[in-house]
Formats: structure tokens, sequence, C-alpha cells
């Protein structure tokens, strides 16, 4: 069998079978996942490719146990994913809170749907972008990618292997049904071309290996399972050794580090997309496939003489803080519209600190964003109103 | 003159276990007169008469009194939420075949809210061995109502007396296909030992069921007396049949409690239905250009140019 995924080329492929791609490309080679529209198809494509790369795929019994196995796979030296939508990553989110505690490295891949509840099962929303962030009880630091079209639905599985490697984390990505199910020009480059980032595996002696010692980057060493560590690891709060310890002391050097590995590192992980920022006066901050929907209305804005500019979120978690603080300063206002009732919205008011006005464009998935509704917000929020 | 340089009158030994033990952990957590010591030795008995590399086996906890076995034993081990060591598992065991990895945990824990991964593990025949303690009780929760509680039997969360049935563990094991399912109590040190190093050796998966006192909160609820009390008590109910059928044989709070070897077969494991499955399929697939074709349906350029800028924006402000 093939150990490389050699699949290259210029295909017509769609979102989720891209995301599929970029896994194996980044060198997925266990995937444990329950199927769920509209992620069905990530599930379908490592069915069909894992097994040609001699990777593991498993259709687990429910989410739960998808996201406790692709933890067991990781601990075990094997690089992971489980692809669901909202109602599965409801039930996935008690173990991801153990991989953020106990630092696996592994992908989630969120293929959003209206909601809440069951909601709206073949067409798109938003709705997750908060649970990604603030799902599993505590706190944690947390990345989560989201991509706009199936082409970047392949780049950014990649990059988020390769943060959950360097950073030791399950990573998110937030798709939404329309870049998963779309289909579109997809370059997948050969493998040697793309940047690979691998887990940083401890050369101490089984002796002298602590699992849970850690420099200046805050991210441990990783030992496998097998390799004769035999080391131990746990949900509770641990010392430097992975054992149990209740103590105050022990949780306050514990937990943030597991914030500060990631805060400290925003500059490395926090991608965006920016256009005419430079004098701007209004500017349109999006994600996700709301950042293709609503450029009609940024066209139509220049049209009418604003100074409208356009910033593009790669990375939600963690959050730009400072680039839209800074940007508060120099502009009448932003305007947000997403695919929720107002998630992002608050994180851009929380950072605008009364500097400028923010304008939440909402709509609650399901379909896509009036023209006119984005263009009213622009206008509004130019003419200071 | 005195003689300083005497032996001690009691000479430091390392610990038999030391070897599996993590002994910077000791003292253990765990109530006086409860089974647990037992059914951790009796584990440590039966890695070493199995033989298996201890670098090669994992051991997967979920919660719980039992839970916390994995913490004690110095191998590669995992403490993992509420009722999800069984999933956890298969996914170490499949991601590194070469592991023996053994899941220890309790009767709430892989019953309740881990019985669907339980039973769908049983019925994929994943290689993994699934030792359970048996205590009727959740112990560390303080004495709730188990799956496994006999009926009358009182519980914080049952107050007038359990009203619901329990779960047959052996029995639930065996009907969702499990390769070799067994039953003792942690009197039977021996036999539990044996039943544990076959276990090791034995491909699919395999069950056991260690029944065990819970003087703290089980006993003391239902006036069961001390840990050793029912220990005699075990001794007194437990009978040894091997051909008894498994699904036939629930515990209750005064029958006979039934123990033996009820299942050991041999049949393909998950990972061996996998090969099997997908093998011939695949030996069509000589080379990466068949492959590629097979598996895209969509004609392709060879080679492109790769460029990292997309820049849907401007592309689109062009058209």
């Amino acid at each position: 069998m093939f150990q490389e995924s050699r699949l290259h080329g210029e295909f017509f492929m769609q979102g989720d079978i891209a995301c599929a791609e970029g896994a194996l490309a980044a060198g997925c080679r266990f995937f444990g996942g329950y199927p769920i529209t509209p992620a069905s198809e990530i599930a379908e494509r490592m069915a069909m490719r894992l097994p040609l790369l001699n990777g593991v795929f498993i259709q687990y019994e429910d989410e739960i146990a998808s996201m406790a196995g692709i933890l067991g796979a990781s601990w075990a030296g094997v690089k992971s994913m489980t692809a669901t939508s909202g109602p599965g990553i409801s039930l996935m989110n008690e173990n991801i809170g153990l991989g953020m505690m106990m630092e696996a490295p592994c992908v989630v891949i969120n293929v959003q749907r209206g909601s809440p509840s069951t909601g709206l099962p073949t067409t798109w929303g938003q709705s997750d972008m908060m649970q990604a962030r603030w799902g599993s009880h505590g706190d944690y630091g947390s990345i989560s990618l989201v991509p706009n079209s199936p082409q970047e639905f392949f780049d950014l599985t990649v990059t988020a292997f390769n943060f959950a490697e360097k950073y030791r984390l399950p990573v998110f990505i937030l798709a939404d049904a329309l870049v998963g199910h779309m289909t579109e020009k997809v370059v997948i480059p050969p493998v040697e071309e793309l940047t690979i980032i691998n887990r940083k595996y401890t050369t101490k002696k089984p002796g002298e290996y602590l699992a849970y010692d850690y420099g200046k980057d805050l991210v441990p060493d990783f030992a496998k399972a097998g390799d004769g560590y035999r080391y131990h690891t746990t949900g509770l709060t641990h010392d430097r050794r992975g054992y149990p310890d209740m103590t105050v002391e022990c949780q306050e050097e514990l937990v943030p580090r597991l914030v500060n590995k990631i805060k400290n590192n925003i500059n490395d992980i926090s991608l965006t997309e920016e256009y005419d920022i430079e004098g701007a006066d209004v500017i349109v901050i999006s994600y996700g496939i709301t950042s293709r929907t609503v450029l009609p209305s940024i066209t139509a804005a220049k049209e009418k003489g604003i100074k409208v500019g356009y910033l593009r979120l790669k990375t939600v978690w963690p959050f730009p803080e400072e680039k839209i603080r800074k940007l508060s300063g120099n502009v009448a206002g932003f305007v947000v519209p997403e695919m929720n009732l107002g998630q992002i919205s608050l994180e851009v008011e929380r950072c605008a600190c009364n500097n400028s006005k923010v304008k939440l464009v909402p709509h609650p998935g399901g379909g896509i964003h009036k023209f006119e509704d984005v263009l009213k917000a622009i206008e509004e929020v130019a003419h200071g109103k | 003159m005195a003689n300083n340089t005497a032996k001690p009158i009691i000479e430091e030994k390392p610990h038999p276990m030391e070897d599996l033990l993590r002994m910077d952990r000791m003292p253990h957590i765990w109530c006086s007169g409860c089974g647990l010591g037992s059914a951790v030795t009796t584990f440590v008995e039966g890695l070493k008469k199995a033989g298996v590399s201890y670098d090669k086996t994992a051991i997967v906890s979920g919660i719980g009194c039992t839970g916390r076995v994995a913490g004690y034993l110095r191998l590669d081990s995992y403490h993992t939420t509420h009722g999800r060591a069984i999933p956890f598992a298969t996914g170490l065991k499949l991601a590194n075949r070469e592991l023996t990895v053994v899941v220890f945990s309790g009767d709430g824990d892989l019953f309740a809210i881990g019985g669907n991964h339980l039973i769908h593990a049983a019925r994929r025949n994943v290689d993994i061995n699934v030792i359970c303690v048996n205590n009727f009780i959740y112990g560390m929760t303080g004495g709730q109502n188990a799956p496994t509680t006999p009926l009358g039997a009182y519980s914080s969360t049952a107050p007038y007396g359990n009203y619901e049935m329990p779960f047959n563990l052996v029995g639930l094991a065996a009907a969702a296909g499990a390769s070799y399912v067994a039953r003792w109590t942690t009197m039977h040190a021996r036999r539990l030992t044996d039943s544990i190093a076959k276990a090791a050796n034995k491909k699919g998966f395999c069950f056991i069921e260690i029944v065990s006192p819970c003087a703290t909160v089980f006993a003391r609820k239902n006036k069961g007396g001390s840990g050793l009390d029912l220990l005699k008590e075990f001794q007194t109910r437990a009978i040894i049949d091997h051909e008894a059928d498994p699904t036939q044989i629930p515990l209750s709070m005064d029958n006979e409690i039934v123990c033996g070897e009820f299942v050991n077969k041999d049949k393909p494991t998950f990972w061996e239905n996998v090969q099997t499955g997908i093998k011939a399929k695949l030996e069509k697939f000589s080379n990466w250009e068949e492959l590629q074709s097979n598996s895209t349906k969509i004609p392709h350029k060879k080679s492109v140019t790769y460029t990292s800028s997309r820049d849907t924006y401007n592309s689109r402000s062009n058209t």
C-alpha cells in the first residue's frame, strides 16, 4: 500500500471531499466518525481513501465514541480526525474537553447547519461559532479555522493539522453546509510542496520523561503509546508527571498554560484577509460563506462612493483582538453579517470597545443575506446612523 | 562494643509488584475492605503470567473508583471521561495494533453511561480486553443506583429498595458478540489471574466481570457487614459452572453467584474483517494513475503550478 497521499492536480471537487483530501495530504491516517448531514461526504471519502493509505476508518456508534476514538488514535501517534455538524459537536464536547486537558492533537470538522437542535440538516448556518470556543466546560485555548471555498477547505484542513500538532490540542474547522456541499475548482499540490508539521516527540529516555513537563513554548513533548515511556494521562487536573493533583497550585499552573499556549501565539495562528482597509470609513467583517455572499453589497456601496474596507477572518479563534482594536480607532464602524443572530459581532463589539459602531446583520440560517440588508447596514454606519 | 553494622530488624525489600505499580502514587485512595486491591493484584499477576510486553500494554479507564486503576499501574495509562474508555481504547488499538489494550473500569461506567460503546465494541469484536469490576453500586459518587444494583437492594437513590431490573453483564457481553466472557469474584484470585492472562493473549473482544465487595456504601446500605463478611458471603454463594449459559445467570441479593469461563471462541476481529474485506478490492489498483482516475472519476491535468494565493474577492471583482 501507499504511505503518502499522492493525489494531486486540478479537480472539480466538492468542499467535503476537498476537506478529506486535505486531511490525507496532511498525514491523517485515522478517521472515527458518525454520519451526519452535511458532513457525511467527509466520512464517505475517508472510508474509501484511508484503506489505500494503510489508514484506519471506523464508523463509530455515535459522535461521543468518535471523539473519544480519535483521542485514542492520537495517543498512538497517528494523526486523527472526525467530522460532524452542530448536533454531533454538542455530543463531542465532553471528549473535546478531555482532548484539551490531555493535550491530544487531532482535528474536528464542523460542517455547520441551521440550529438549534437538529435545526436545518440540509441547509446552512454559522450557528456554532461560540460553541467552538466555549462548548466544553472550563477554560482552554482554542483554535478554529473558517474556510470560504472548497479550495480553502482543503488548505485550512492541512493548516488545522499543523496547528493541532504544533500546539497539541483538538483544532476545529468551522465550515458550513454551503462550503461543504459546493463544488468548485480545487488545486491539490504534490505532497512535497505542502508544509507539514509533526508533533514534537520527546528525546528523553523513559526514566527521565515527564508527560507534562514544558519549556518556554508551554507545549509538552509527546511520547506515544507503546514506546516504553509508560506515562499516565488523565482528564483530572494533573501535575507535570501527569498524576492527578487536586491542589489550587496545580490548577493554577495547568489551566492558564492551556490558555496561554494559544494566546501567546496568536500572531502565528491568526489568519485574516484584508482589502481596502487603508482609509476606510466602514469595514465589513465576515467569515466563511458569508464573506462571499456579501461581496455584491460591498461593491454596490463602493459604487455609491462609500469607503468600505473588508476584513475576512480565516481564523476566528483565537479572535484577532489587537487587529480589530487598532482598526476601531480609525473607522466609523464595523458591519458584521453572519448567519446567526450575533455571535462574532459580540466579539467585534468587545474589541471595538465603544471606539466605533458595530452593526450586526443577522441571518438565522437556511438562506443567505439579502443584498439590500447588507448594503443598508453599510450605508447606515457610513452615515453615522 | 555495640555492633553498629547490624542488620535492621525489618529488611527493606522491593515491593513484589513494583515493576507494574506506580509506587510513588501509593497509598491508593480505595477504602479498606474494597475489592479493587485484589482486582489490581490479580491483574498484575495475570499480565506477568501472560508474558506480554509491559511497554506494549496500555490501560484505559473511565471514571469512578475503578477508573482510578489506570493511574496506579505503571503502563501507558489513560484516565478518560465518564463511560468513554472503550471507544478511546478502540482508537488506540486500531491506530497501533501492536499494543495489548485493556479497559479496566466499573459497572456504572461501562454499563450505564458507556453501555452503548460496550455492546458495539463486542459486536465489532475489536481486539481489546474489558475488565469490569462490579460492586453493584456507584461507589465514588456516594452510593447511588447502578445498572447492576440487585432488585430490592438499597442505594442513595433507591431509598425504598431498587425497583429496576439489573443488567446481567456476562449475558449482555456474550449476546453482543464477545469472543471471551468470564465471571469471577475477588475471592477467585487464581482463576481470575488465569482469565486475565488468557484474555491478554487472546484476539478479539474479551470481557471479564469481577464481582467485588463495596463495604463502604453497598454493604452499609444493605446491612452486608464488613469487607471480610462480604468475602465470606461470596465464598458461600459462588459456584463454578463453565457450562452455564451466560444469559441465564443474573446476579441477585441472595442467589448463587455463578462463576466460570462461559464463552471462549475464535472469530475474526474487526481489523481482520477490514483486511479481508478490502484486500481483494484493492488488488485491482496496481498503480497510482489507475487509483487516481478511479477515486475521482474526473479528468485532471497531471501537473499544475500551485500558488497559495487564490483571491476570491479580486477574482469576483474582475468579472
